[in-house]
């Protein structure tokens, strides 16, 4: 289960995923961001409620920071140590904005 | 079986048979997690169980009978000293060993990376051992982890 808040103001995009960002719900949060990105030059992702991820919730991540990278900026905040970890095993700590 | 720790009275049995498809991905998650409970698996550990396991059923899923279906069998065993769990995936699907796979490069920059790729090399980072055999036409797959048993 996965559930997606977001609050769009000024190009700036705030989307905070809730639950498992599995194989069977992350294409939930990629269309979602397809949506939102193209007017966007602001992405924030609050991963607060996160409780898991998996290759495909990765998958979307690195997409969308490529993306991104092309007409803005993007940001993870409220990181928790687990899901911290997943992205230090893959390097994700150091192509993407954690604060 | 010998094993020191015995499942709890109720827990599930140790090994189920589903349709390989990405819509029992659940089935298949749940019923490790509920294994996993039952032995006082820490929630972190868990996790990284789910999160091989997620990998490796959806590559069965997706590539073991393409494009005709078939089955999985996920066995769970928690056993020994140090405690450790081993999940094994059986498939009589085409003959594939996912660790084989050379792993990505996890230094490269974001527009350099490419998409995906993640999967086994995750689910070798998280597990203490990941083996692979073609036995008698089937994929076998083990995973195994130790820990330290929760106090309840």
């Amino acid at each position: 289960m996965l559930t997606i808040n977001k609050t769009i103001e000024n190009g700036k995009a705030v989307v905070n995923p809730q639950g498992r960002l599995d194989t069977t719900t992350a294409p939930e949060l990629e269309s979602a961001l397809k949506e939102i990105i193209p007017g966007t030059s602001e992405l924030v992702l609050d991963l607060e409620g996160l409780e898991y991820i998996s290759s495909a919730g990765l998958r979307v991540l690195l997409s969308a920071q490529k993306a991104m990278n092309k007409q803005g900026s993007m940001k993870l905040c409220h990181v928790n140590d687990t899901i911290t970890e997943i992205f230090d095993v893959t390097g994700f700590s150091d192509i993407l904005t954690i604060e | 079986m010998s094993s020191d720790i015995q499942p709890a009275p109720g827990s599930p049995a140790d090994e189920i048979t589903v349709e390989a498809n990405g819509d029992n991905l659940h089935a298949v998650i749940d019923f490790i997690d509920a294994h996993l409970e039952a032995s006082g698996c820490p929630p972190k550990t868990r996790m990284h169980m789910d999160l091989a396991a997620e990998e490796i059923f959806v590559n069965i899923a997706n590539y073991a009978y393409a494009p005709d279906k078939g089955n999985a069998t996920v066995r769970a065993e928690v056993s020994g000293d140090p405690v450790t769990v081993t999940i094994t995936f059986i498939d009589s699907g085409v003959p594939f060993d996912p660790l084989k796979k050379a792993d990505p490069d996890t230094t490269l920059s974001a527009d350099e990376r490419a998409i995906g790729g993640l999967g086994v090399f995750l689910t070798k980072k998280l597990m203490d051992d990941v083996s692979y055999e073609y036995r008698d036409g089937q994929n076998i797959l083990s995973i195994k982890k130790a820990f330290e048993v929760e106090s309840r």
